[in-house]
């Protein structure tokens, strides 16, 4: 099984290739936002308002770091439970986000959303955060800093590790590997 | 003859527990997290417990906690009746270890008001079970419960007539539903009896016994290793990616209850099954 090797910002040509199981290594921007940031996320598209970054071809991240111990990039940042996020995913990926990172299972909302928008979401490893720190590489908060760990950051990572878990196709690979006995 | 303890002490041995429980798994969870990876033949499933396993190293050498979530603090005082608390009282002793652990430790501070959501910034204040015990020590067991799995653990208060049937499903069905949410491979706590407060506590104690160990009652042992086995046929896997490594230990802890009540609580912890114990 060879990795399958992205960059950021993402091409949705390259993303309906991808397979539920693909190991996929990502390098380049993302931006972390869980429950609260999401909600100030929508709350801007829905009035017009500019993001704080920009949506198109776009990948976040559902993780709040640990604090950055002095002389490291980040503290330990694996993801946290994407489901949290579902109500405001469709919404994002019709704005241009292409793919959401983090762990556990979506809604049918999102897989949908996910073949109508050519987007993708993707697992990193759930508690292995020390080893998740490796991948990146800058670190900066960009917006709401009041939130402490939930506030927006945007990360330079290299050879993030992934699994496809919804594709472009409607398929769930958390459905699929209970299935197989 | 009763022994002082000062609250001082009991503030720095909380500290230190919040930090090294942070850092390092419980020899017993390595253990079994090892002996999952080599039960694995998927290779998908190899690599993930591969992956889990070598995060354990790189926290180790690089002194960051195992996982971004460092949980809520949740503090067993087991209080020899013997022991008198000097210097301060026992509560705030407490959360200024968890404060002191917590900020000085770079561990993240994830405790909010309910409905405002306003953070605390200290990750005060801790949940404090205590018990007071023969002797005259005090045993201090920290365990930073994180949020995802604690989301997918349940209470239900049975009918009698459901019997060990009935109990057995909703654990299964608990498993099941939570899926790749807890982060697997768990560890599943279950308290059976007591009623609707005391059956979710065993529950979580149930998660401090040692894997690997069996329970004190034969056929409770036997219904561990049963509901184990069934668990681990589900075939959510570690991270939910497939395979046979769902849960790494069942845990069960029981209590006589009322006659017309069968409470059944599953609190399901990670594989980052935290906790670290001193005695003062």
């Amino acid at each position: 099984m060879s990795d399958i090797i992205l960059n950021t910002p993402l091409d949705k040509k390259q993303l309906q290739s991808l397979k539920i199981g693909d190991k996929v290594m990502l390098s380049g921007i993302i931006y972390t936002a869980r429950d609260a940031a999401h909600k100030r996320l929508v709350a801007l598209l829905e009035k017009g308002e500019e993001l704080p970054f920009a949506l198109s071809g776009s990948v976040i991240y559902y993780a709040g770091p640990s604090p950055t111990p002095p002389g490291k990039v980040i503290g330990s940042v694996g993801p946290t439970t994407s489901g949290r996020m579902d109500d405001y995913t469709p919404v994002l990926q019709e704005a241009g986000l292409a793919a959401t990172i983090g762990k556990g299972k979506r809604n049918q909302a999102v897989i949908d959303s996910c073949v109508a928008n050519k987007a993708v979401y993707f697992a990193a490893l759930g508690g292995a955060a020390a080893l998740m720190a490796q991948c990146v590489k800058e670190a900066e908060v960009i917006a709401w800093p009041e939130l402490g760990a939930e506030a927006v950051r945007r990360l330079r990572v290299e050879n993030m590790p992934l699994i496809v878990i919804n594709d472009t196709t409607g398929d769930d690979l958390y459905v699929k590997a209970i299935k197989v006995v | 003859m009763s022994r002082e303890i000062n609250a001082e002490d009991i503030t720095t041995a909380i500290a230190d527990l919040a930090v090294s429980s942070n850092r390092t798994l419980p020899n017993d969870v390595a253990v079994a997290l090892a002996a999952a990876r080599n039960n694995e033949n998927l290779p998908l499933a190899q690599a993930t417990i591969d992956d889990l396993i070598k995060n354990q190293h790189i926290a180790a050498e690089q002194q960051l906690p195992l996982c971004q979530d460092t949980g809520l603090a949740v503090v067993f005082l087991e209080i020899g009746q013997e022991v008198q608390i000097s210097g301060g009282d026992l509560t705030t002793a407490v959360n200024k270890g968890v404060a002191q652990g917590y900020i000085d430790g770079y561990l993240r501070k994830s405790i909010v008001s309910p409905l405002k959501r306003e953070n605390t910034n200290d990750n005060t204040p801790a949940v404090i079970h205590t018990t007071i015990v023969p002797g005259d020590k005090l045993k201090i067991t920290f365990v930073p419960k994180g949020g995802g799995a604690e989301n997918m653990s349940r209470l239900a208060m049975l009918k009698p007539s459901a019997g060990i049937e009935g109990v057995k499903k909703f654990i299964i069905e608990t498993v099941r539903e939570a899926g790749p949410n807890p982060c697997p491979p768990v560890v599943v706590g279950v308290g059976i009896g007591g009623n609707f407060e005391y059956a979710p506590l065993l529950a979580k104690q149930a998660l401090l016994r040692q894997i690997g160990s069996k329970a004190n009652d034969p056929d409770i042992a036997v219904l561990e290793a049963e509901l184990l086995t069934a668990i681990n046929k589900l075939n959510i896997g570690a991270q939910g990616f497939g395979g046979k490594s769902t849960a790494l230990a069942v845990h069960i802890a029981t209590a006589p209850c009322h006659f017309a009540t069968l409470p059944v609580a599953v609190n399901i912890n990670c594989h980052v099954a935290r906790h670290q114990s001193v005695i003062l």
